[in-house]
């Protein structure tokens, strides 16, 4: 989420979901949160209950805005044009918290002489190359004043994205750039933010977006109200926000507005990015991302200057701030990958880390394997064949496989797709070889979730996963000592990292489950090993580090992901295991492990004044303390816990050293939050409303770039883009039920949720519908130039058309959760979205795109069998236990 | 020895001996608030899941988001959703509630059941007893809100049992346990009352001066419900009846109708046979 990281630091929810209780106001976009994060959503439900103002402003009226006091509709993809608008209204009635800002924020700070905002160049900004249509400019044109730009770092446009800690954060030559904190110099960061959202009026927000000037005056209002010294105001955003061509400008948008609001790092503010999966912040922490190591440390890359070990540290080495500590944190994490084969002479193995030399993202994954370039595939808990954007384009890819494994509970999709799918498929003209391998469930197997708000939590193994279903680890295992085994006497260099990888993680004693009898799989691996080693250890006496401040950089120490360092400080110790409440404590601190260093809300040195006294008694949270000359409070400081408010650096300082005792945001090289970002995001300094790549409408405040320039297209045949006019005048969205998992590997097997929603439907406004001659219940098709559905027509009022730039505009919406697998089918909203990459992350946009709707059925249709019900009952009478005290059900 | 005949042995004895019931507890109940309904189902899904109910089949209604319609024999809660649009502001409102057994004070089914298989257990909530049980269905009829049904499969009625069997064990029932909101709220139905009619209040002062009470206590021929509810619109919204009949209300009223009726039969019959020789 480099959204949050170019702006406070680290690319993760700010704060915990337990927090949000104590919001006086809770703005929620782009996230359905009642639907998709039940649970959280206690928390919202306790702030509305203790009298705080619930907003949602969303395309779609679903759960979650019922039960909001203010609901706004705006048309899906002109987020930026309401946010933009909110920044314009905090500036233009200075609402903005002047003494946070002042001191939090680079607001002061002054920009180069080059810069040239998008005001100016009609839509773009200084810097872009409209050959390689990227900003290779930006390092010069975005940049602070007196700062030597890229310093000789290397370029790798397009190929990388800006996901880790060195990109985000950004890198200066001097933790205290040129300020004018008179705000008369109209280069400083303030001037150009209110020249930059100058034409976001609530006029033009309505006009944008579709809601009246009213509503937004009224939202904007409100969040104001709700901010500053005694209230704070909450954000919650999820997939709603990122799965557009302008995903990170729009979370971009939403820190200006907390930072101005001064709402970062205090209790009951923040930003709250719900994610998407379980555990997806654990697979970018530990991570499945292609161009990042544990930890979000840069993979090393062909397209850098990144030859040696020295090499790379001098390309993503920052001089100031907490990241100067990269060479402790990659150093360490070669010695727990190649222990005694990683010594000083050969560079801790540095080498035999792969390059990357291109974007291997999943979609363009995709596009490689449609165009013959991949040869297999494993899939973990994924299922492309009906949850990945463009479904058509995605089945037609794995016909070009050569094999695929598909571990899963269940035959997904994606496992049948070369015997069943729309496109009935014909199994002998495919000529992919699937293996299909059960996997054991999560109360099968010891590990961890890093859920929403950066929370590690272990869960123990229960049972033994039945007949031949194995843990992911089990596979992966096996998978390692294998490959190892087949390269053994390999001498080519390549080989080496593969042949000197540490790899033991066998029980020392047979695995025991908790009644105390000896599991019956063999070779299980203990997951507390793997954990041990991600917490780190120093490697003379293999005793754990207490926290990632013990890693050094001379090979002494190991550590497998340093943000997650001190999770398991000592030999008996998995603080992911503790459950303890600790009473009138709301941080629970006792309760599982929060990286960084088990801080619940980061950046929480901002909770306090610049001198470290509360803001106000009512949001006090860290303060000072001079007598024992240390931060406390509830929870653990995000701050050198000793430094006091105090305390300014030299210029030339250098690491933590370089940050000053009020500068509360220490993962950026200046400790300040970036209202404008010189450095981290790859489409702009600033967020800036561009259309969707796909809208039927033009751009109203740009009418000469009416998308985002930096967006890469896939021009394919079976992704093509629909044309910007009335062939497909219909906006689409897709959202999620609370009563079904993602594309449904999950829910669509198990009867109890089936019955809750046992069909693909699509939401339709009464207008739309008596346009069309489409009937509620009737079935009603939806097409685009990728492929065509049909569904249930679901006519309601909580979809509406909108007054969009003076004409009306429909806008249809429709839950992702069917496919051809499973025991209730249904059209796959994903033959609709197309593959495209935004700039910073290659996130596709399912959000918004376009199609023409009519009522009845599609011609020629495979019709798809589901799978029978699971047969009753599904579980056997529970022993010693008497008849009449069985379950009831069990007998029906 | 063989342990069929045990078991015929210990039923033989179990069909003489009368255990003495538990000794009774303060009463326990459901309060379910519906303004933090927010329609997640969980409580569908754990109530199916602690007490191993099936699936009612798959079909789409296009009823907005209620796929199960209905309580039945093997759906013992129910969230109803109602969508409500008001032309004149252009808002919308979407009610959400979750429906169970109500657990009357003086419940019909219990009343009209012939072989005593329906009682107040020690918490005071209404139970079928599943081994009396015989099918005959009067409490289905009985019943004023439609709870209880009769499972084809096996003939019995069956409906919500407050997890009788996790109370006894000193557990919140399923669905309270799962509700992430606190709309379903389990405890001492004292207790629960008291707390609804501060809720009451407390919505009142913000404004909210539609929320009341539904069967917080006797009203009309109706007993007290022990699984009560705060509701936001009439109760025929969220199809509860307004004036639930309780059928022993009216039972002297329908002997005399029933005697005069037959009196008047027997007349009119009389009268037909009585009228002179045929010709």
């Amino acid at each position: 989420m480099p959204g949050l990281g170019a702006s406070f630091g680290r690319g993760a929810a700010t704060s915990f979901q337990e927090d949000m209780q104590n919001a006086d106001c809770v703005l929620i976009m782009g996230s359905n949160m009642a639907e998709a994060h039940p649970v959280g959503f206690r928390f919202p439900m306790m702030a509305r209950e203790r009298g705080a103002q619930l907003i949602h402003v969303d395309p779609h009226f679903s759960r979650t805005s019922a039960m909001c006091q203010q609901y706004v509709r705006i048309r899906t993809g002109s987020d930026i044009a309401f946010l933009g608008g909110l920044i314009h209204y905090i500036l233009e009635n200075d609402r903005w918290f002047h003494e946070y800002v002042m001191a939090y924020t680079n607001a002061a700070t002054i920009i180069t002489e080059q810069y040239r905002d998008a005001e100016d160049l009609g839509g773009i900004f200084a810097g872009f190359n409209p050959e390689t249509r990227s900003y290779d400019g930006s390092r010069e044109a975005w940049q602070y004043e007196g700062h030597e730009g890229s310093g000789g770092r290397t370029q790798a446009g397009h190929a990388e994205k800006a996901e880790s800690f060195s990109e985000r954060t950004g890198s200066l030559d001097s933790a205290t750039p040129p300020t004018d904190h008179s705000l008369k110099n109209p280069r400083c960061v303030l001037n150009i933010l209110r020249r930059h959202y100058a034409r976001y009026t609530p006029q033009m927000v309505a006009r944008i977006c579709g809601c009246s000037k009213e509503e937004f005056v009224r939202v904007a209002e409100t969040v104001c109200a709700n901010s500053g010294r005694e209230r704070t105001t909450c954000l919650v955003y999820a997939v709603g926000w990122t799965q557009h061509s302008v995903g990170v400008q729009i979370i971009r948008a939403a820190t200006i507005v907390q930072l101005l609001l001064g709402n970062m790092g205090r209790p009951g503010g923040g930003i709250m990015a719900m994610r998407g999966h379980a555990s997806i912040q654990g697979s970018t922490d530990v991570p499945t991302l292609y161009e990042l190591l544990p930890g979000y440390i840069m993979q090393p890359s062909a397209l850098r200057d990144h030859g040696g070990l020295a090499d790379y540290l001098k390309q993503e080495e920052v001089k100031t701030g907490f990241m100067a500590n990269l060479p402790k944190f990659l150093v360490s994490l070669l010695k727990a990958w190649y222990g005694e084969a990683a010594t000083r002479e050969n560079d801790f193995g540095y080498n035999w880390i792969p390059r990357i030399d291109g974007n291997y993202s999943h979609l363009a994954c995709t596009v490689r394997m449609l165009e013959g370039k991949m040869r297999g595939m494993f899939l973990f808990g994924q299922n492309p064949a009906a949850g990945a954007p463009n479904g058509r384009a995605n089945r037609e890819a794995l016909k070009k496989l050569k094999w695929l494994v598909v571990r899963d509970w269940f035959e997904i999709d994606t496992a049948a797709f070369w015997h069943k799918g729309p496109e009935n498929p014909d199994p002998a003209a495919i000529g992919t070889e699937v293996f299909f391998i059960p996997a054991a469930a999560s109360a099968e197997k010891d590990g961890t979730f890093t859920n929403t708000q950066r929370l590690l939590q272990w869960h123990d193994k229960a049972v033994d996963p039945p007949e031949d279903c194995r843990s992911d680890t089990w596979f992966v295992y096996e998978l390692g000592k294998r490959l190892k085994k087949l390269y053994a006497h390999s001498t080519r260099e390549r080989d080496q990292g593969l042949l000197n990888l540490t790899w033991d993680y066998e029980f020392d004693h047979a695995e025991r489950l908790p009644d105390g009898s000896i599991s019956r799989i063999h070779g299980e691996t203990d997951v507390a090993k793997i954990l041990m080693e991600i917490n780190g250890y120093t490697v003379a006496d293999r005793q754990q580090v207490a926290d990632f401040n013990g890693l050094k950089d001379d090979g002494s120490t190991a550590c497998g992901c340093w943000i997650y360092s001190g999770v398991y400080p000592e030999k008996g110790r998995n603080r992911a295991r503790s459950r303890k409440r600790t009473p009138g404590v709301y941080t629970s601190p006792e309760w599982g492990f929060a990286w960084p260093l088990n801080r619940r809300m980061m950046y929480n040195r901002a909770s306090a004044d610049p001198k470290g006294r509360p803001w106000s008694e009512r949001k006090k949270y860290l303060s000072w303390d001079e007598e024992e000359q240390r931060w406390t409070g509830p929870d653990v400081p995000d701050f050198e816990p000793k430094k006091p408010p105090s305390y300014r650096p030299n210029p030339d300082s250098r690491g933590m050293e370089a940050i000053a005792g009020d500068a509360p945001f220490l993962m950026k090289p200046d400790g300040r939050g970036w209202l404008f970002a010189p450095m981290g995001v790859k489409d702009g300094p600033l967020p800036t409303h561009y259309e969707p790549l796909e809208s039927p409408l033009g751009n109203l405040l740009y009418p000469d770039q009416r998308n985002n320039p930096t967006i890469e297209r896939y021009e394919l045949p079976v992704n093509e883009y629909n044309p910007p006019n009335d062939e497909f005048p219909v906006i689409a969205t897709n959202y999620r039920l609370t009563e079904h998992y993602l594309s449904g590997p999950m829910s669509r097997f198990n009867s109890w949720l089936n019955e809750l929603q046992p069909g693909m439907f699509i939401e339709i406004s009464p207008e739309l519908a008596s346009e069309k001659g489409i009937e509620h219940g009737g079935w009603m098709v939806a097409w685009n130039r990728r492929g065509a559905i049909e569904a249930r027509a679901m006519v309601t009022r909580r979809i509406m058309p909108l007054k969009v730039h003076g004409r009306t505009v429909h806008q249809i919406g429709m839950p992702f959760h069917w496919g051809f697998a499973g025991e209730t089918v249904g059209a796959i909203a994903n033959d609709l979205t197309s593959i495209s990459a935004d700039p910073n992350v290659s996130m596709h946009e399912a959000k918004a795109f376009t199609v023409n709707v009519r009522a009845g059925r599609l011609k020629g249709h495979a019709e798809i069998e589901p799978l029978p019900p699971a047969p009753w009952p599904t579980r056997e009478e529970s022993p010693e236990t008497a008849k009449s005290d069985q379950p009831e059900g069990q007998a029906i | 020895m063989n342990e069929g005949l045990v078991q015929i042995a210990t039923d033989l004895r179990d069909t003489w001996t009368r255990p003495e019931p538990p000794a009774a507890q303060e009463e326990t109940g459901f309060f379910t608030d519906t303004t933090l309904c927010i329609g997640c189902k969980a409580c569908e899904v754990a109530c199916k899941q602690w007490n191993q109910l099936p699936a009612d089949g798959f079909n789409w209604t296009g009823n907005s988001y209620d796929n199960t319609v209905t309580l039945s024999d093997t759906t013992w809660r129910h969230v109803a959703f109602v969508e409500q649009h008001d032309a004149a502001t252009d808002s919308m409102r979407w009610l959400m509630m979750s429906d169970v057994c109500k657990h009357c004070q003086h419940a019909p089914c219990v009343e009209v059941c012939p072989t005593g298989a329906l009682i107040y257990n020690e918490f005071g909530n209404v139970y079928v007893q599943q081994d009396v049980c015989n099918g005959c269905a009067n409490c289905v009829v009985g019943c004023p809100f439609g709870v209880i049904a009769r499972n084809k499969a096996d003939g019995r009625a069956h409906k919500c049992t407050l997890c009788y069997d996790r109370q006894k064990d000193g557990m919140v029932p399923a669905c309270a346990k799962s509700c992430p909101t606190e709309s379903i709220k389990f405890g001492k139905v004292s207790e629960l009352r008291e707390q609804a009619r501060q809720r009451v209040e407390q919505l009142h002062a913000r404004g909210e001066t539609d929320a009341y009470l539904y069967g917080n206590e006797t009203w009309g021929e109706y007993s007290a419900l022990n699984s009560f509810f705060l509701l936001k619109d009439k109760p025929i919204v969220y199809n509860l009846p307004e004036a639930p009949r309780r059928p022993a209300a009216h039972l002297k009223r329908n002997y005399l109708f029933s005697f005069m009726a037959s009196v008047a039969l027997t007349a009119v019959s009389a009268l037909l046979f009585s009228g002179g020789e045929r010709g």
